[in-house]
């Protein structure tokens, strides 16, 4: 089992088209990492300087990881991360 | 071009009124690119001049859309002091390629400007609006 990840239209681009794929890691840090080595690029679109970018929402199952402990929140099999842009502006 | 009911624009113009000073934002939540389901989202930011959906109820309401095989048709937020154009940070946050950005100014009390956009890859193009009874 790995985990799901589901990706928002705006970064299909890099999936081949996929609105979920899967990808392993203890953290959500090496999640991401795994994804970027089959997926190039997704990561810069996701964290910048160590931290996760402001304006991407990130959770994992029903809870926003920047309420869990950010890029070092531990994933396991079966767990569902979505990646949602936030929707904001001025 | 949007097309969208006068009953949908009555209601993101009310929300935007409700709200003023405050930006206010939402979503029409629709099929085949067909507004029909208005959603008022929390302005999580609470501000005159920036708005961000709260994080949470955001993934409720995009969930909900996924189960419904909906998609966000239109992403409105009003501006309270400036025209209905979009800022440079709505073009820098603009994240669903597909999606109607609405614009409604409430800054005259009398007059309301209702306007929408497509905003892809960081260039705005204004689009027609056909308010359809």
């Amino acid at each position: 089992m790995a985990i799901e990840v589901r990706i928002p239209t705006i970064l299909r681009n890099y999936t081949g088209g996929a609105k979920a794929v899967s990808a392993e890691g203890a953290t959500l840090d090496e999640l991401i990492s795994n994804l970027e080595s089959a997926h190039p690029g997704i990561k810069e679109r996701l964290v910048d300087q160590g931290n996760l970018r402001r304006f991407v929402n990130v959770y994992l199952n029903d809870e926003d990881v920047r309420f869990l402990g950010g890029l070092g929140t531990p994933v396991s099999d079966g767990d569902t991360v979505t990646v949602l842009p936030a929707v904001a502006g001025g | 071009m949007l097309t969208i009911s006068q009953e949908l624009v009555d209601k993101i113009i009310a929300h935007a009124r409700a709200d003023h000073p405050d930006e206010a934002c939402g979503v029409i939540a629709g099929r085949g690119g067909v507004p029909e389901r208005f959603v008022p989202m929390e302005n999580a930011e609470r501000s005159p001049t920036f708005y961000r959906f709260d994080s949470m109820e955001q993934l409720r309401v995009w969930r909900e859309m996924d189960d419904r095989d909906e998609e966000p048709v239109v992403i409105y937020h009003s501006h309270t002091a400036t025209e209905a154009y979009p800022s440079r940070t709505d073009i820098s946050y603009a994240s669903e390629p597909d999606a109607h950005y609405v614009l409604v100014s409430t800054r005259d009390e009398q007059d309301v400007e209702f306007r929408s956009f497509r905003i892809v890859d960081g260039v705005v193009s204004e689009e027609e609006v056909r308010f359809i009874p």
